[in-house]
C-alpha cells in the first residue's frame, strides 16, 4: 500500500519541447516541399541542383502562409525560422563549392612526385606527371618562418602593453591595432617594395616583411584576448612575493597564456600563408628550387597559383588548382592546431 | 679567533620600504613595452609616409585630377611622352564593387549570425563558429580561381536574364552583350569574402544581447521572432552596421580576387553587368610587371590613396563596434 501515489498524468510537462506530432509535421511539410521541387526542377528551366534548392525554400515557406490566419505570431515565427535558416545554408552553398572543386580538380594535379619538384625544367603545356611544387612549399615555409620571428614577438609586445602597462596610450595603441588589421595586403606589398625590393631587388626576405606587416596585428589582438584571461589575482600575488613588472611579466603572465599565446600566433599565421598580393612586389616568383633568404625571387604556393593562372593552359590551370589544395591543406592544418591549443589552455587556465 | 655563531645573533629584520615609485627594470621594461605597443602606429605612419614620397611626383604633377580622371594610359611612360594617369575609373569601380559586396552580404550576415546564436543547436553551435573562422581565412587566389572557373559562366547566366528582363533600368544596361567577368561578378566574390568576417563581429555582438530581456520577452509570451525582432535586433544594430563597415575595407581592399574576376578597363562604370571595371588595387597588381619608372610612381601614389580610403573606414568601423562593445559590455 502506498500513500503516496505517483499518477503518471503529473510527471513534468515540458511545454517548450517539440511535440511528436509537431515533429512529425515539419517532417511532412519537408517531404512535401522537396517533392514539389523535384516536379518543378523536371518540367520547368529551374534545372539544376540551386534550382532545386530555391524552389525546396520557396514551397517551405508557402507551406507555412496558409497558418497565418489562424495565428499570427507563431506563422511568422516559423517563417522567419525558416527564411533564417535558409540564409545560413545559402552562405554555405559557395563555401561547399569552392573546398569540393579544390579537392576535386586539386587531386587531378598530384602525382608520385608533385611534393617533392619544381618547376625548373617543366614548361606550362608538360603533362602533368611532370614538375611539381617543391619550390613553393620551401619558400612558402622561409617567408612564413621569418614573418612569424618579426611579427609574433612584436605583436605579443603590443598585447603585453595593452593588458600589462596599461599606459595613457593604451587606447591609442588599440585603436591603431584595429586599424592596421584593415590595411589592405596590396599596400603593406607596396609598402615594403619601396621601402626594401625597390632597392635590392626581390628577395624571400622582403616578402617575409610584407606578411610580418598583416600578421602583427592579428597576433596582437587574438595575444591581447589571452592576456586578458589572466586571473588579477596571479599577479597581485606575484606583486606581493615582491616581484617587480617585469618579472611579473615575464615569470607568471605570460607563462599562464603560454599555449594561447601560440594559438594567437598560429592564427596570425594562417591568415598571411595564403596571401598573393604582397608577394607580387616582394618575393615574386621563381619556378626553380631556392632556399636563400636574400637570394632574388622565390616561389611560394600562393604565387605558384597565381602564375600558373596567368599561364592560362590547361595543364597549369590543373597545376593552379593543385597548388591550391595544398595551400587550403596547408591552413586547415594550421587551424586544427590553433583549436587543439586553444582547448588545451583553456582547460589550463 | 673569533667564532662567529650565528643563532646568537638576535636580529629582527629591517622594515621593508614600501613605495610606488617604479624600480629601474620596470622602468627600461615599460620604456620597451610601449615602443613595441606604438609598432602598429610606426608602421602606418611609415607606409603613408613612404607611398607619399614615392608617389609624391604624381600629385605634383596632376593634383586633383590624379584622382578626378579616368584615364590611365601608360603608353610613352611620362605625361610628356602622352601618357596620362588617373584613378577615378579605379575609385568607383572599387567602391562599386565593394557597395555590391556589402549589399548582397547584408541579408546573408544577419541571417548566419541570428541563425548561429538562437536557432542553431548548442553543440552544433561551436563547432559552426570555428568552421567560419576557417573559412575566413580561404585564401583570395582561391577566391579569385574558383569565381573565375565556376562563378563567371554562373553569373553571366544570371546577368544575361536580368538583362533580357531589366535591362531598361541604367544599372543593368549592357552596351555590348558580354556578361563574363563584370563588376557583378567581382561584387559576388566579394561577398562571399566578406560574410565571414562581417558575421563574426555581428555574431558577437548579438551573444551579448542581455539574457534577462530575451527572457522576458518569452516569459510576456513573445515567439522566438518575437523575442529576436525587439530585443536583439535592435541590440545588435551598431555591431552590424560595424562589422559590414569592416568587411568593405576589406572589399575595397581585395586584390587578386578581383583581378581574376573582373575585365580591366578604364571607364567610369555603373553597368554592373557590363564586362569591364577594375579597382585599385587590381590595377596596381595588373601594370606594376610593366610600368616604366613614371608608371611605377604612379602605382605608389594610386597605392597612397587606397590606403586613405580603407583607413577612413576602417576608423569609422572601429570607433563604431567600439562603442557597440562597450554599450553591452
Amino acid at each position: 500500500m502506498t500513500l503516496i501515489a505517483t499518477p503518471v498524468d503529473a510527471l513534468p510537462t515540458q511545454p517548450w519541447r517539440r511535440s511528436t506530432s509537431s515533429r512529425l509535421h515539419n517532417l511532412g511539410y519537408g517531404l512535401i516541399s522537396l517533392g514539389a521541387a523535384g516536379i518543378v526542377t523536371l518540367i520547368s528551366p529551374l534545372a539544376g541542383p540551386l534550382g532545386f534548392y530555391l524552389v525546396f525554400v520557396v514551397v517551405r515557406i508557402a507551406l507555412i502562409v496558409p497558418l497565418v490566419a489562424r495565428d499570427s505570431i507563431a506563422a511568422r515565427d516559423q517563417i522567419m525560422a525558416v527564411v533564417i535558416t535558409a540564409g545560413f545554408v545559402t552562405a554555405f552553398i559557395p563555401w561547399a563549392s569552392i573546398v569540393s572543386t579544390v579537392v576535386r580538380e586539386g587531386l587531378e594535379a598530384f602525382h608520385s612526385d608533385y611534393l617533392f619538384t619544381d618547376m625548373k625544367t617543366t614548361s606550362a603545356t608538360d603533362a602533368l606527371g611532370e614538375g611539381g611544387l617543391l619550390h613553393a612549399i620551401v619558400g612558402s615555409t622561409i617567408i612564413l618562418v621569418i614573418a612569424s620571428l618579426i611579427a609574433i614577438p612584436l605583436g605579443i609586445v603590443a598585447a603585453v602593453y595593452v593588458t600589462e602597462v596599461k599606459g595613457r596610450l593604451t587606447r591609442f595603441v588599440r585603436l591603431m591595432t584595429m586599424s592596421m588589421s584593415g590595411v589592405p595586403s596590396i599596400v603593406a606589398g607596396l609598402f615594403i617594395y619601396s621601402v626594401v625590393a625597390a632597392e635590392f631587388g626581390f628577395s624571400a626576405l622582403a616578402g617575409a616583411l610584407a606578411l610580418a606587416v598583416l600578421m602583427l596585428p592579428t597576433v596582437s589582438r587574438t595575444a591581447e584576448e589571452v592576456l586578458g584571461l589572466v586571473p588579477l589575482e596571479l599577479r597581485q600575488a606575484s606583486y606581493a612575493l615582491g616581484a617587480n613588472q617585469v618579472g611579473t611579466t615575464f615569470k607568471v603572465v605570460l607563462p599562464t597564456v603560454r599555449s594561447g599565446l601560440v594559438t594567437a600566433s598560429v592564427l596570425g599565421l594562417a591568415r598571411v600563408a595564403g596571401e598573393t598580393a604582397p608577394l607580387i612586389f616582394t618575393a615574386f616568383y621563381s619556378a626553380s628550387f631556392s632556399a636563400s633568404l636574400t637570394g632574388g625571387a622565390i616561389g611560394s604556393l600562393p604565387m605558384y597559383v597565381f602564375q600558373n593562372f596567368k599561364v592560362g593552359t590547361a595543364e597549369a590551370i590543373t597545376r593552379a588548382w593543385g597548388g591550391a589544395f595544398v595551400l587550403l591543406v596547408f591552413i586547415s592544418s594550421l587551424f586544427v592546431i590553433a583549436r587543439l591549443l586553444a582547448s588545451r589552455s583553456r582547460k589550463k587556465v | 679567533m673569533t667564532v662567529t655563531d650565528n643563532t646568537s645573533v638576535t636580529s629582527t629584520p629591517e622594515p621593508r620600504v614600501l613605495s610606488v615609485r617604479r624600480r629601474g627594470a620596470d622602468r627600461v621594461f615599460r620604456g620597451a613595452v610601449t615602443f613595441g605597443g606604438l609598432s602598429t602606429f610606426i608602421v602606418q605612419a611609415l607606409i603613408a609616409g613612404f607611398l607619399l614620397y614615392r608617389g609624391a611626383q604624381l600629385f605634383a604633377d596632376y593634383g586633383i585630377d590624379f584622382i578626378t580622371s579616368e584615364q590611365w594610359i601608360n603608353a610613352g611612360d611620362t605625361p610628356e611622352n602622352g601618357a596620362t594617369y588617373g584613378v577615378a575609373a579605379m575609385l568607383v569601380g572599387t567602391i562599386v564593387t565593394a557597395l555590391i559586396a556589402v549589399i548582397v552580404a547584408l541579408p546573408f550576415v544577419v541571417g548566419t549570425s541570428l541563425f548561429l546564436e538562437f536557432y542553431a543547436p548548442k553543440r552544433l553551435r561551436s563547432i559552426l563558429v570555428s568552421l567560419l573562422d576557417l573559412i575566413a581565412a580561404i585564401p583570395s587566389i582561391v577566391y579569385g580561381l574558383w569565381g573565375y572557373i565556376v562563378l563567371v559562366p554562373q553569373v553571366s547566366g544570371w546577368s544575361k536574364s536580368l538583362n533580357e528582363y531589366l535591362g531598361w533600368f541604367p544599372l543593368f544596361d549592357v552596351p555590348i552583350p558580354i556578361f563574363d567577368r563584370s563588376p557583378l561578378t567581382a561584387g559576388l566574390v566579394l561577398t562571399l569574402m566578406i560574410l565571414p568576417i562581417a558575421t563574426s563581429v555581428t555574431r558577437e555582438v548579438y551573444s551579448q544581447t542581455p539574457r534577462d530581456q530575451l527572457s522576458a520577452a518569452y516569459a510576456l509570451g513573445g515567439s522566438r521572432w518575437g523575442a529576436i525582432r525587439e530585443v536583439a535586433l535592435p541590440y545588435g544594430r551598431s555591431g552590424l552596421v560595424g562589422g559590414m563597415l569592416l568587411g568593405m575595407g576589406r572589399a575595397l581592399g581585395e586584390t587578386v580576387a578581383v583581378l581574376l574576376t573582373l575585365n580591366l578597363a578604364f571607364d567610369i562604370n555603373f553597368r554592373i553587368l557590363a564586362s569591364a571595371g577594375g579597382n585599385v588595387a587590381s590595377l596596381i597588381a595588373n601594370n606594376f610587371g610593366e610600368a616604366g619608372p613614371y608608371e611605377l610612381k604612379a602605382l605608389l601614389a594610386a597605392g597612397f590613396v587606397l590606403f586613405c580610403t580603407t583607413l577612413i573606414v576602417n576608423l569609422i568601423a572601429s570607433f563604431i563596434v567600439r562603442g557597440a562593445e562597450r554599450k553591452y559590455a
